[in-house]
């Protein structure tokens, strides 16, 4: 059916006399590819300074985003209406493997989040960060919408299954993430406010049983020491004293590159990692974290701009998801870093050092590129 | 009833999935202006709270203690010096679980209840990031353990501090004093900034009373620290000023002549030289070794101290409170000579016992146990004081009265601290009617003032005071405050002189010659003294009742438990014709004055050796 849609019929004529640029033919979106190209550099810049002025660390990370663009261009060649064939099977494989992690994973904390196959290790979780929002987006791209409520239920459904198997892992940060992956495709997609408020107050109201029953004591304490981080200032809450006092410190000039003394001098805990926004703070100050949050808005209202000019529903849908999924990353990483947030493991996107999350993120980034490029229809 | 069939729309899902793309992107800038917010107010409204606090984890104000300054004595022989010793302490900024920790190291080197007792104080009033000590005086072994093992407790520092030493240990016990840990009670006092990174201070005697000058001034250094403790560079420093070396009158060789001589016996010998108020010699025996207080003595040892019969820890030399017995006669005969009442040709006459007019109750002479009869049928002064005449000194002391005996006796020093420059000093008694009124809410009855003719009675003095009225005695008058500081780091320091003791030169010549006749004259109770002597001493035995012996009954040294025997007391000045030295001796339960004489003669001889070269 969404081929039918997508197939209305077109001036073809007003198609071939527009030549299409270099970059179109190529699914190149040239603003976007400039934004990520600005993001990543000023990350590498900063991350020479948090990893202890390690040259290899920046290095490797090069490397890292060197193939995480080759992945991007490559998901861009790929059409929208591919990606919504896909999406069955690739949902069906992920639910496959987040089982086989919950019986063959291998892990390291008290939580098991790996598969290992050959050698390689890798995370099933990553692969449905893009798979639950494609899947949902499936799913509704063939309804009405706004969506009836039995197809909310569905998506709801195929959202809570992934989320639920990634819970018992245990990894709250990451199931909670997906879920909201897949609800802000229900969000863009038009569902009543009335679900978007009753969910709000649910939320509230399981909250009080949440935390006696689902939040394991190391949760509930990060959530405790958010509250009152001198309550325990050399465990929980150092980390989180150190980063406010890294990032209070850095005042509105900086204490200028390499300069910053709680990231070089090791007050400051995962500088290189989730709290680098830290070092950049410090060293950088305010105007540095205001630049930083100018390229991430212009990204974000690029990839909303993408999905109003979508094609097709699906493409609207997945471009409005993986959009506000980005925003989410960087919500939540600068929001626990200035003490806003408990801590979760959440890099800050595209600037922590690490290698699958920014793979994953590149994977979305070309998907966004190919609802940006798909060839015009001329809606009459 | 047939639903409608709703076609798919294209146009309105485009306008509704694009009007919640508009609410998203509100949504978002909201959410980024919240952070947004949030930076700002952590790093422009806040931002002195955290700029300060980064600069404390980053710079720390490390205290520099001084050292502490050196005590020789007046040949400058070292009394007290400083040696490094090897601390271990902890900051407890950089240990996760102290408990553990101190579990561990515990397992490794010996920790003591006191240690941990003392370091859970210390704690209390540490300052960030400022090492805690835990174990003083770590052994080579134990410095090795703590090595090996250092990697994997973080937080540990062992370092070198120094820390005073007393190389002579308890010969010079009671003339320094001694340092120890700081206390509570101190702190309390303390001046907190200049004894930042101090631990000790002067617990008693010399080491206290001049705590400020041998204490110094802090310095200071801003050191950058990583997260990890390691001092990276520094980048201020303030050097700290060390305590000031004192030189003090005490002689070495003097000081042990005076020890040997005491032996095991208890007492107290104090010398000074008249010429100048210094103190050569203050020995009090049973002494202790200081050195075990510096670090905090253990429990074990203090109560045996604490609780020995002869309690080492009294300075008898200051805090000995005895009845100074017949070597008061000498300052009752000048008493007389200047009140009139007598001359050096006056006489008594001495049935061996004196009996106040009206009174049945006999006062005995020393001496009727011995002859069955007095000195003498007529006694003048000189045989009086050589012979040591109890009935010539109990006549003089009812005709002078109580009270004008002890205006007489006050410009001495009795019955009053000297104001020596050491702690714990007492002022002994010099009765009075009024002392016994307001006292004891009793008149004063008249046998009293005969016991106090003969120093016993109600009158006590301590062994310094003995000396230092024996000093004034000796340089005719001049009274100096008993001092032991001679220097200051090389710069003289005069002993405050106080009002000189006023008499006519006649009467000091007659005191003088009593006192010579008591070691050179040949019925000087003394007078086995002068065998061999190669200058003229001065000198006065004394005997003092430790206990009460009742109206006819007669003391038998033989037959009293030990310690009930008498104190024997000894004061004596050398050379006669120009004094150098005065001493005062006690030894208690001696039996008489013939256990202190001999350290007498030993004291002087070597003191005048040590003059003349």
């Amino acid at each position: 059916m969404s081929d039918y849609v997508r197939q209305m019929p077109h001036h073809g004529s007003r198609d071939m006399a527009q030549r299409p640029t270099a970059a179109m033919r190529f699914h190149i979106d040239v603003p976007l590819l400039l934004l990520l190209l600005a993001l990543t550099g000023y990350g590498l810049f900063v991350l020479y300074s948090a990893s202890g002025q390690n040259m290899g660390a920046v290095v490797r990370q090069g490397r890292f985003f060197v193939v995480a663009y080759i992945v991007m261009l490559v998901a861009a060649q790929f059409s929208p209406a591919r990606y919504a064939r896909w999406a069955p099977a690739l949902y069906v494989l992920g639910l496959g493997l987040l089982v086989a992690v919950l019986f063959a994973g291998v892990g390291a904390k008290g939580a098991q989040r790996w598969l290992e196959i050959g050698g390689f290790r890798f995370q099933p979780a990553e692969l449905m960060k893009l798979g639950v929002p494609m899947a949902v987006a499936w799913f509704l791209a063939d309804r009405i919408l706004p969506p009836q409520f039995l197809y909310v239920l569905g998506a709801l459904l195929l959202l809570g299954l992934p989320s639920a198997l990634i819970l018992l892992q245990p990894d709250l940060g990451t199931a909670l993430l997906i879920g909201s992956s897949g609800i802000f495709v229900l969000f863009v997609a038009g569902i009543g406010w009335r679900y978007i408020v009753g969910a709000g107050l649910l939320a509230i109201a399981s909250a009080w049983p949440a935390w006696i029953f689902v939040l394991k004591d190391y949760q509930k304490q990060r959530i405790l020491t958010l509250l009152n981080p001198e309550s325990d200032k050399l465990g929980a809450g150092w980390n989180i004293i150190q980063s406010k006092t890294a990032i209070g410190s850095g005042g509105w000039d900086g204490k200028g590159w390499l300069h910053g003394t709680q990231s070089q001098l090791d007050f400051l805990p995962e500088s290189h990692t989730d709290f680098i926004i830290a070092v950049l703070a410090e060293e950088f100050g305010l105007r540095g974290v205001l630049t930083l949050m100018a390229i991430y808005l212009l990204i974000l209202l690029r990839g909303f701009w993408i999905g109003m000019r979508a094609q097709t529903s699906f493409g609207r849908m997945m471009a409005g998801s993986l959009t506000l999924t980005f925003f989410v990353y960087i919500f939540v990483n600068m929001g626990m870093v200035a003490g806003l947030l408990p801590v979760v493991g959440v890099p800050l996107p595209l600037v922590s050092a690490g290698g699958t999350s920014v793979v994953t993120l590149m994977l979305g980034f070309g998907i966004l590129m190919a609802i940006s490029t798909e060839k015009r229809m001329v809606v009459s | 009833m047939p639903q409608p069939i709703t076609l798919k729309d294209p146009q309105l899902e485009a306008r509704i999935i694009g009007a919640r793309t508009v609410t998203a992107v509100v949504l978002v800038l909201a959410a980024l202006g919240i952070i947004a917010s949030r930076y700002h107010t952590l790093q422009i409204e806040e931002f002195e709270v955290y700029r300060t606090q980064s600069e404390r984890n980053r710079v720390h104000l490390q205290p520099l203690p001084p050292k502490r300054g050196l005590i020789f004595d007046r040949n400058g022989v070292l009394l007290a010096d400083n040696r490094p010793s090897f601390i271990l302490s902890l900051v407890p900024e950089r240990i996760d679980r102290l408990e553990d920790t101190l579990a561990e190291i515990a397992a490794l080197i010996e920790l003591s209840d006191a240690d941990l007792e003392r370091f859970t104080k210390e704690l209390k009033r540490s300052r960030p990031y400022q090492p805690v000590p835990l174990r003083f005086r770590l052994t080579e072994e134990e410095r090795a353990l703590l090595a090996v093992n250092q990697h994997r407790m973080p937080g540990l520092v062992v370092d070198a501090q120094l820390l005073r030493h007393y190389p002579h240990g308890e010969l010079f016990s009671h003339a320094l004093g001694y340092v120890g840990r700081i206390n509570e009670q101190e702190e309390a006092l303390l001046d907190e900034t200049n004894y930042r990174g101090t631990f000790h201070i002067g617990k008693v005697g010399v080491e206290k009373y001049y705590e400020d000058m041998l204490h110094g001034t802090v310095g200071y250094q801003n050191e950058e620290n990583n997260a990890h403790g390691r001092v990276l560079r520094v980048l201020e420093r303030t050097p700290p000023t060390p305590g000031r070396d004192l030189t003090l009158h005490l002689d070495y060789a003097v000081q042990k002549a005076a020890f040997d001589a005491l032996g095991d016996r208890r007492g107290a010998v104090v010398a000074m030289d008249p010429r100048s108020g210094g103190i050569l010699a203050m020995v009090s025996t049973p002494g202790f070794d200081t050195n075990l207080f510096v670090n905090g003595i253990s429990t074990q040892d203090y109560s045996a101290l604490r609780d020995s019969i002869d309690v080492p820890l009294f300075n008898r030399a200051v805090q000995g409170s005895y009845p100074p017995g017949s070597t008061m006669k000498p300052f009752i005969g000048l008493a007389g000579l200047e009140s009139g009442l007598v001359t050096p040709e006056t006489t008594v006459p001495d049935p061996g016992w004196y009996r106040l007019p009206g009174d049945s109750r006999k006062y005995r002479d020393w001496i009727l146990r011995i002859r069955g009869t007095g000195h003498a049928p007529e006694v003048d002064l000189k045989l009086a004081i050589a012979e040591s005449c109890d009935v010539y000194f109990y006549d003089l002391a009812r005709r002078l009265t109580i009270d004008r005996l002890h205006d007489y006796l006050a410009p001495f020093g009795f019955g009053a601290r000297t104001d020596v420059d050491t702690t714990t000093e007492r002022s002994g008694v010099l009765p009075s009617t009024r002392w016994k009124r307001e006292t004891m809410a009793q008149p004063w009855y008249p046998g009293e003032t005969i016991s106090a003719g003969i120093g016993q009675g109600y009158m006590l003095a301590t062994p310094l005071q003995l000396a230092s009225a024996t000093a004034t005695l000796a340089s005719r008058g001049e009274h100096r405050i008993p001092r032991f500081l001679k220097a200051v780091d090389g710069a003289p320091v005069e002993a405050p002189l106080l009002e000189p003791v006023t008499a006519a030169p006649e009467n000091w010549d007659a005191i003088f010659d009593g006192m010579r006749e008591v070691v050179h004259g040949k019925r000087g109770t003394a007078e086995y003294l002068s065998d061999g002597i190669t200058y003229e001493m001065a000198g006065k035995t004394g005997t003092a009742q430790v206990i009460g012996i009742a109206q006819g009954e007669v003391y038998d040294e033989e037959q009293v438990d030990e310690r009930h025997r008498h104190h024997g007391l000894f004061i004596a000045f050398a050379p006669l014709e120009a004094p150098t030295i005065a001493v005062a001796i006690i030894v208690e339960n001696g039996g008489g004055s013939s256990a202190a004489t001999p350290i007498a003669r030993a004291v002087i001889d070597t003191w005048l050796e040590g003059e003349t070269g």
